[in-house]
């Protein structure tokens, strides 16, 4: 027996051999607030103090905290007794949500509590005392800069010296009553209390754990599946194989490419395939059932990358061959156009492997509900999708299916494809029971698709004035053992391969090849980030060889409305690339006397060098290439007048429930607090599309719109009939109707409808300005969003660390509908570019996964974060909500090459595989010193 | 073609009908295996030679358990019947001066290693080199006898006691005994302590005199596994400019982290300066021998940073050791 104290609260519990802190708080106390991201004391999110300190919840065991006194988010905010669920919300949580720290909100009850034990053991923290405290509670949407002016505003408010005031942020130029205005977010409350539901945070009686047999194998034949050893364990309610399988036996976002289970003499294709999946009374008892079946595999030969998956006579990995995709770009003739340059300068660069590392790691639980109906709870980003596979899955009508979306600790587009859905759909159809698949850290790192490592080689032909004649690249992409969304993530890195610039003559090919390696996939970025990185470095490279300003080549060759780019497309509006260029330049010239791009040393330590570094990207808003891209929306009024907004993209940290409400508000002329948003339920919001390729802003945001305006219409007419007059007769403003001098509230407006028997609701479909498939010239995507940065980098000379100091960043984003979630998404996007830049390499060995912990995938901390200074260019688009185009991938697309080069900078080492070796950087300055080549 | 789960009443779906017999067998869950089944945490010395001698021999001993736990919970390690966990072991806790020597309990925290003023009077090194390991939450629970306990070449907290030439007291319920630091290694993260026998008590390293200095420096790289690339802790005793004593430890350089007695046989007797430098930076690498890891770095890097190192933790230890002499002369 051990006696613990919870937030206050004593209780005494049996003891339950092997288990940590974490489980009993979430699981036996149901104090689900704290949240478990790695398991293995990597990412801090299990943070709670003991006796005051800052502990690991999730590998403290539970008993070594009998007799001590434990606090939890849970225990922070002060509950008033009446009514029961209003709480004075504690500083610390009333300054994350005016900071604007909370984004997907999984870390933010590890960040909440790392903070208060150290405002308790350091009421007056500084910078340094933060970034000390806080170096291990990982926050992947990266709030960092916020999080630590919350930190310094509840310090105050403790101390009684002070007041928390809102993030210094600017509203946008173009702001209206809600749009465009600093406004928190409608589930920020939820998020610093701990009361938001993750996946795991729910729980059904009799629910059961599943788990999958991976095949740790990257490429061979399975020849028997031996499940004796397995079903003699207690616990065991089932355990399937392909051969169980009645229904479908793939899945796929686009290509149904992916074995739901691999079958006896079937191939395996990588490491985190299944072949087996057990539910079980406990987790111990999966975990056994999984390590006793028995699989004997006929090994193959393992295709590890796409150069050699693209040889003659290799294995053909898929019946369509190793060749997903040959894709394809084509403007003028690049052969007349090197003919006709001065100069002409190539290089071939590389690009690591990358892992999303959302802190939340997947979850499913399905259950089969009263009704006979199959539900499956997830944080998924596509809920439609996931719908359409489990129902293919377990034979199922798509109408017999409700995803039930939940919140989502961080998705980046690692959360579009399916994972554990199907697997504990089949598991709960076959017990009965509801079952919940957590993947931990080691098995989400195994098994859900990357970033795609490339090789892209780039070749400029330019004349003596900078002025670009012909761009050529060709481009390796590494998309692993299946399709995912590999063709459109390469398509996507081969047309903006050319960069955000003019040039008469292109051609573009890239090869998307099937490998044994870890699927990859949708990435923040969607393939831009990695042909960012290659052309922005051969620009600055040629900058070099003409002897011209790096900004000035870019500005001289930069998009501007009037334009056609490499596919084809004359740019009409909202062409912001060449004012976000002047915005960053201004302010860099402001800083650096001189050119800021030489070398300086470090005033402290002179063997410590500094310089900054340039670059521009550009990044589709939608999925364009000829994809119908529509989202339905739904818009009802309830009887105390106020609304609600529906339709099914997810939240994932990047704001889309503010933006649909300020947007809401904003149309019906309401305060956006009376629009409530409910997202990502298939039984209850209609089809929003995929939330990928910075859609939701403009696709969701316009069905959001649309369904408001039609709201509108029909409160017109509902009213003129009432009233007996024209439609046009009435105004509807200030979230008031007006007809004829007089006046009906929303609430009023509801009692009309009821009156008549009309529902009070309105739904919609949006559909997106037409586009045309690759090769087909004419408008390939509705918008584009456009960004520069600038960065300044650290070198020591001795070791080849490489810090990043600072980042400017501009960026156009057609128009900012919500400004405070902008500002941290430009933060946390760039710490994101950092990562990929510096500390972010996904390995494999022959197919085989290295960095297979979060202790062997680093991802910046707050000690990487640098100081970052954004400025908003709104080049409204007209076909956008109010102006807005997409937001969420452009900002983390130049952070890598502005780095990059700024090393160059400041060393001669250029840069041409990520991540930076800090070895090879090294290596460069002190070349005589070094014999023997890296051999890495 | 849905019937299956549509006929079945749901919440109760385990009866025979439900799914085929053979492909489910339903035993009530007894006994799950888990990383362990008993978990003592002693209060005192006598109380955990008792909890030893009563589990033996199915048992193990864990202090902080940052790194064990893991190791346990990841399965690289068996589960097992009894952990004895000795964090709480009172005789294990306090950092003490005593008959000219400063006394480390094992038990103590990182974080209380790292902000005590004896160690940052005493122990320069130990101070810089605990308050790197881990993050804060880490260093809340893991323990310097949990560092050396795992034995790692280049654990940070064992450099710095090494380059302090640190003693270790051992006790098990055979008795006790004093040893070298080094003793207690014997490979790569292999340590000589008889396995759910031995437990460290504490460490104890000489106290500082005036001239004494000493410092820690590590390189990391940011991608990977957060250990060092390399590792180097300087101790030095100086008098009127001149070094008495040298004492210098370096990890990863072999299995287990080691002393470069050749380069502090050089350093006695000189004065710090560019030349003295340069000079043993080609002594260190003659006689220590870097070798390439995969991923991580070459034997070339880790030789030229075994020179910055050298440099940083010489000059660093230097200024100590020459602040605190003219401190004895004012």
């Amino acid at each position: 027996m051990m006696e613990i104290i919870v937030n206050g609260q004593p209780y005494q519990l049996d003891e339950k051999p092997g288990e940590m802190l974490a489980d009993l708080l979430r699981y036996r106390l149901g104090l689900t607030g704290t949240k478990v991201g790695c398991n293995e004391s990597e990412c801090g999110a299990c943070t709670v103090l003991l006796d005051g300190s800052p502990v690991l919840s999730c590998s403290y065991p539970a008993v070594k905290a009998s007799g001590h006194n434990i606090t939890t988010i849970e225990g922070l905010a002060e509950k008033k007794t009446i009514p029961d669920q209003v709480v004075k919300l504690h500083p610390l949580q009333e300054a994350f949500i005016a900071k604007g720290a909370v984004q997907c909100g999984f870390c933010i009850p590890g960040q909440i509590m790392t903070s208060y034990g150290l405002l308790l053991a350091n009421p007056n923290p500084g910078d340094h005392d933060i970034r000390e405290a806080l170096k291990d509670t990982l926050c992947r949407c990266a709030g960092y800069s916020a999080i630590s002016e919350a930190i310094m505003d509840a310090g105050a408010v403790m101390r009684g010296e002070g007041h928390i005031t809102r993030r210094a942020v600017p509203e946008s130029s173009l702001a209206r009553n809600s749009v465009g205005r600093l406004a928190d977010r409608p589930e920020a409350v939820a998020k610093v209390t701990g009361k938001a539901k993750f996946s795991d945070d729910i729980h059904f009686d009799g629910m059961l754990i599943g788990r999958a047999k991976r095949t740790y194998t990257p490429h061979a034949f399975v020849r028997s599946i031996d499940l004796s050893d397995a079903r003699k364990i207690p616990g065991i309610r089932a355990i399937l194989t392909a051969a169980d399988l009645k229904h479908a036996h793939n899945h796929g976002l686009v290509v149904n490419d992916w074995p739901i289970l691999i079958g006896i003499d079937e191939r395996v294709r990588y490491v985190g395939d299944a072949v087996a999946i057990v539910a079980a009374d406990s987790k111990e008892s999966a975990d056994e059932a999984i390590a006793a079946i028995r699989v004997v595999y006929d090994e193959q030969p393992v295709i590890d990358n796409p150069v050699l998956a693209r040889q003659p006579g290799v294995t053909q990995l898929h019946e369509t061959g190793n060749l997903l995709k040959h894709i394809k770009v084509r403007k003028g003739d690049v052969e007349v156009g090197f003919a006709s340059s001065d100069l002409v300068i190539e290089h071939t660069f590389h690009t690591a492997m990358t892992d999303h590392a959302f802190i939340e790691p997947e979850c499913s639980i399905a259950r089969v509900n009263e009704e006979g109906r199959m539900e499956v709870y997830v944080g998924s980003q596509i809920p439609y999708s996931d719908r359409k596979q489990v129902a293919a899955a377990i034979g199922f009508s798509e109408d017999r299916v409700r995803i039930i979306g939940m919140l989502i600790g961080g998705g980046f587009g690692g959360k579009e494809d399916i994972m554990g859905q199907i697997h504990a759909a089949l598991l709960a159809s076959e017990t009965g029971h509801p079952v919940k698949i957590l993947f931990d850290r080691h098995e989400s790192l195994l098994v859900h698709p990357k970033r795609h490592a490339t090789q892209i080689h780039v070749k400029i032909g330019a004349k003596w004035d900078g002025r670009l004649v012909a761009v050529q690249t060709e481009l390796y992409g590494d998309t692993g053992a299946y399709a995912s969304l590999g063709e459109k993530v390469m398509t996507r890195a081969t047309t903006h391969s050319i960069g955000p610039y003019e040039s008469d003559h292109a051609r573009a090919d890239c090869y998307a090849m099937y490998t044994n390696n870890p699927p990859a996939g949708a990435f923040r970025g969607f393939g831009v980030t990695q042909s960012a990185f290659a052309i922005e470095s051969l620009m600055d490279m040629l900058a070099k060889e003409l002897g011209v300003d790096p900004i000035e080549l870019r500005r001289k060759n930069a998009l501007h409305v009037g334009s056609v780019t490499g596919t084809g497309q004359v740019l009409k509006d909202s062409v912001g690339l060449l004012e976000c260029i002047e915005k960053v330049e201004t302010e860099l010239r402001s800083r650096v006397e001189g050119d800021p791009f030489a070398p300086r040393p470090c005033p402290d330590d002179p063997a410590r060098v500094r310089a900054w570094g340039f670059s521009t990207a550009f990044k589709n808003t939608g999925l364009g290439g000829g994809a119908p891209d529509e989202a339905g929306a739904d818009v009802e009024l309830y009887e105390d007048g106020t609304l609600q907004v529906r339709t099914s993209s997810a939240e994932l940290g990047q704001g889309l429930c503010t933006v649909l409400r300020l947007i809401v508000a904003e149309e019906m002329e309401i305060a956006a607090e009376k629009v409530d948003v409910l997202l990502s339920d298939t039984d209850l919001t209609p089809d929003g599309g995929p939330t990928t390729a910075s859609r939701q802003t403009y696709v969701s945001g316009n069905a959001g719109l649309h369904a408001a305006r039609e709201f509108k219409e029909a409160i017109r007419s509902v009213l003129a009939e009432k009233f007996d007059c024209e439609p046009e007769a009435i105004q509807i403003r200030g979230g008031m109707a007006v007809i004829a001098g007089q006046v009906l509230t929303l609430a009023d407006v509801y009692q009309v409808f009821k009156e008549v028997q009309r529902e009070p609701r309105i739904r919609t479909l949006y559909r997106a300005p037409e586009t045309k498939p690759l090769g087909q010239g004419g408008d390939m995507h509705f918008a584009f969003s456009f960004a520069a940065q600038a960065a300044e980098v650290e070198v020591d000379t001795r070791t080849g660390e490489v810090k990043v100091l600072e980042i400017i960043a501009a960026t156009d984003v057609g128009a900012a509908i919500n400004p405070l979630g902008l500002a941290v998404q430009v933060e946390g996007g760039a710490v994101m570019g950092l990562g990929n830049a510096l500390t972010e390499a996904f390995l494999t060995r022959g197919g085989k996964v290295i960095t297979d912990r979060m202790a062997r995938y680093r991802i910046p901390s707050i000690t990487h974060t640098p100081e970052v200074t954004s400025f908003i260019v709104e080049h409204p688009v007209a076909s956008g909500p109010f102006g807005a185009k997409g937001v969420g991938e452009i900002v983390s697309i130049p952070t890598t090459p502005a780095i990059t080069n700024a090393i160059f900078n400041a060393t001669g080492y250029r840069v041409d595989h990520l991540p930076v070796d800090q070895e090879l950087v090294a290596r460069h300055i002190h070349a005589s010193k070094f014999v023997k080549p890296a051999d890495q | 073609m849905d019937s299956v789960v549509a006929a079945r009443n749901p919440g109760d779906g385990v009866g025979p009908d439900a799914r085929p017999v053979e492909k489910c067998r339903l035993i009530t869950s007894t006994d799950p295996m888990t990383a362990w089944k008993q978990y003592y945490l002693p209060q005192t010395l006598s109380e955990a030679i008792q909890t030893i001698n009563s589990c033996n021999p199915s048992c193990l001993i864990i202090s902080g358990g940052t790194d064990l736990l893991l190791e346990l919970t990841q399965r690289h390690r068996p589960a097992v019947e009894n952990l004895i966990d000795v964090s709480r072991v009172i005789e294990m806790s306090a950092i003490e001066e005593r008959d000219g020597r400063l006394f480390i309990g094992a038990a103590v925290p990182l974080k209380h290693v790292a902000a005590n003023p004896l160690v940052n009077k005493h122990a320069q090194a130990l101070a810089e080199s605990t308050g790197q390991i881990g993050g804060p939450q880490v260093r809340a629970v893991g323990t310097l006898g949990g560092n050396v306990g795992h034995a790692l070449p280049a654990g940070d907290g064992a450099i710095s006691l090494l380059a302090l030439d640190a003693w270790a007291t051992i006790t098990s319920p055979q008795g006790t005994r004093h040893v070298p630091l080094l003793d207690l290694y014997t490979g790569p993260g292999v340590s000589s302590l008889i396995p759910g026998q031995e437990i460290i008590v504490n460490f104890d390293i000489p106290v500082h005199q005036a001239g004494t200095g000493s410092a820690f420096s590590r390189v990391m790289r940011p991608q990977g596994v957060a250990l060092p690339v390399i590792n180097m802790a300087a101790w030095i005793t100086v008098d009127k400019a001149i070094i008495q004593q040298a004492s210098i430890a370096v990890g990863p350089a072999g299995p287990i982290p080691r002393r470069a007695q050749g380069l502090e046989k050089f350093l006695t007797g000189k004065t710090f300066g560019s030349s003295v430098l340069a000079e043993g930076q080609r002594i260190l690498l003659e006689e220590v021998k870097f070798r390439s890891s995969p991923l991580r770095a070459t034997a070339e890097y880790r030789d030229h940073l075994a020179g910055v190192l050298l440099e940083r933790v010489l000059t660093s230890a230097w200024h100590r050791a020459v602040d605190t002499s003219y401190a004895r002369v004012s």
